[in-house]
């Protein structure tokens, strides 16, 4: 059987219980991909040999007939989760080296799931980007083009090398991570699902810290179904994580019925902007009618801090970042800078820091550093801490009034190309998150579902948000929204 | 409000993060930028509103007061940059 790397994980794991493929097979096949397909950047380091070991492991284990849904489904891994002895640097110089000796939860999860890892995945410095454009590694490519234009469009950030290779179907799924959309905005970009859990479901323990109250990892792969399934294998408590759920993890894939009859679906008003294009606002209309003809309840719903959220964000994520990015001083892992006779420790601090941390980072952990300032805490970081509290009422508020999800468009705008925001002010990149941001302050699970295509071709995703656990009714919603919009296009291969 | 070259210069330092003195002007202007942006937060009445410290309401956990792991020097010096007999070696702290 050809093209074994084009299946779902579902279907995957269906064959290879039927005995109908092996992993060894599949593997191979997602290996081949991946060794042609140099010219996404998506893979930064390939781990081959790993791959093949845990292939064979995971066909002996489908053999005695008792192995979960993940076992021997090939998958890649973003570089911000620590991977025992394999380069996990975050995308930065300044992990340059870093070969962790221990596993990340959400790895081992998988892992214990009987899962392969084809490769650590490229991403922004430090999650920090919605363009993967700020990665020590090189940019991203999206496997999407504008028509016929040949135009390097980016996958979107910062989980963009996972998104453009689970669209390049170099994999079957891959991980991601999202502390303002950088898994759901990725996804819309290149046609995937993306789910962001709610906040404590998945452990983040190993996962590099950017703003360690806002980061979930999630799943990104090619359909709602696939989501359901690797986000169970990924999530559960973790005694290693002090902010992770003692709740127990449904079985989500058994909650996709696509009976949304008497949901309650909430549109909300502060989420059609000005100068929105047509096209987001068409596909929101009807997203929203897919979810009417399917028997939910449409109604409209106020969100009124919503338009504070990112100015909050980018006083609460710097804020947490610069305080989780004081580790990298050259002392106990990655790059150390070399010094002049006569530099003492703050030289080596300063040099160090200076050349590992790209432009951005540095920009962020500055910003961090004069709101977390004396004189300056109360006026902005607290005052941003307060508007979180704004933002997550909102969110209370209406669901207490009953409604079940919210839907909203999941980016501003299609895939843009890489550059074309090089000029730009870096509020302007920081717009890409308006839709996805909210969602991360709140602490709620949300899902990107491609639902179509712009003129020029190129995906359009839309945007589920849920109440806090209930993840399994949320990809349901998904699902009917999947099942009705029945996005199939692929892009054209090229690379 | 607005962030002279000064105070950017002293923002680098506090961060530990060397920036040249040329390159300050456009920093301190990225700076303004940014922070005009956040400026929008003061539109808000926030009054009598309590900052959140956590999404979810929670007491953060305790473990055991007890050695679960430890004797792992190798592992702990692995990857520094500069490891001697046991150590991670930095340049002189105390004169």
């Amino acid at each position: 059987m050809s093209e074994l790397n084009k299946l779902t994980i579902a279907d995957a794991r269906d064959k290879l219980r039927g005995g109908e493929i092996t992993s060894v097979e599949l593997t191979t096949a997602c290996l081949e991909q991946v060794e042609n397909a140099e010219a996404l950047g998506a893979f930064v380091h390939h781990t081959p040999e790993l791959a093949m070991e845990q292939a064979a492991a995971a066909d002996v284990r489908i053999k005695t007939g008792d192995a979960p849904s993940m076992c021997g489904i090939p998958l890649g891994i973003k570089d911000l989760f620590c991977t025992k002895g394999v380069p996990s640097q975050a995308a930065s110089g300044i992990l340059r080296g870093f070969k962790p000796e221990y596993e990340s939860t959400v790895t081992q999860n998988l892992f214990d799931a009987g899962s392969v890892m084809l490769g650590k995945l490229n991403m922004d410095e430090f999650a920090m980007g919605s363009s993967n454009e700020t990665s020590v590694y090189g940019n991203v490519v999206n496997p999407w083009r504008r028509g016929n234009e040949d135009t390097a469009l980016t996958p979107g950030g910062s989980s963009g090398g996972s998104a453009s290779a689970v669209a390049a179907d170099l994999c079957l799924g891959a991980t991601g991570t999202d502390t303002g959309g950088s898994i759901r905005q990725p996804a819309a970009f290149v046609g995937i699902t993306g789910i962001k859990p709610t906040y404590g479901r998945c452990s983040r323990w190993g996962i590099v810290a950017f703003a360690s109250s806002l980061d979930q990892a999630g799943p990104m792969t090619k359909s709602v179904r696939d989501a359901a399934i690797m986000l169970e294998a990924m999530c559960g408590h973790d005694p290693k994580d002090s902010t992770s759920a003692e709740l127990a993890v449904p079985d989500f894939e058994a909650m996709l019925t696509g009976d949304v009859k008497g949901k309650v679906i909430g549109i909300p008003k502060e989420y059609r902007m000005d100068g929105m294009p047509e096209e987001i606002e068409k596909l929101w209309s009807e997203g929203t009618a897919m979810l009417k003809n399917a028997g939910a309840e449409i109604r409209d719903i106020s969100l009124p801090h919503t338009k504070y959220a990112l100015p909050a964000y980018y006083v609460i994520a710097p804020a947490e970042a610069s305080s989780n990015l004081a580790r990298y001083d050259g002392v106990r892992y990655g790059h150390r800078a070399k010094l002049a006779q006569g530099d003492g420790i703050t030289e080596m601090y300063e040099k160090t820091r200076a050349e590992g941390f790209g432009p951005e980072v540095q920009r962020r952990v500055m910003i961090g550093t004069y709101v977390l300032s004396a004189g300056f805490y109360d006026a902005y970081y607290n005052r941003a801490r307060k508007v979180r509290a704004l933002i997550k009422k909102d969110f209370d508020d209406v669901f207490a009034e009953g409604v079940d999800a919210i839907l909203t468009p999941a980016t501003p705008s299609a895939a843009f190309g890489l550059g074309e925001m090089a000029d730009a002010d870096p509020v302007q990149m920081y717009l890409n998150d308006v839709f996805t941001v909210t969602v991360n302050l709140a602490g709620l699970p949300g899902i990107s579902v491609p639902a179509g295509l712009d003129k020029r071709g190129l995906p359009l995703g839309l945007q589920l948000i849920g109440r806090p656990w209930e993840e399994g009714d949320l990809l349901n919603c998904a699902y009917a929204l999947e099942g009705a919009a029945g996005f199939v296009a692929k892009p054209e291969k090229w690379w | 409000m607005s962030i002279d070259t000064e105070t950017a210069a002293k923002v680098a330092k506090l961060a530990r993060i060397r920036v040249e003195e040329d390159a300050l002007p456009a920093l301190a202007q990225e700076f303004n930028n940014i922070l005009g942006f956040i400026e929008q937060l003061n539109e808000v009445d926030v009054d009598g509103v309590e900052p959140m410290v956590s999404v979810t309401p929670m007491r953060l956990k305790r473990r055991e007061d007890v050695v679960n792991d430890g004797d792992q020097q190798e592992k702990v010096l692995s990857n520094a940059p500069d490891a001697r007999e046991g150590f991670f070696a930095v340049p002189k702290v105390v004169e």
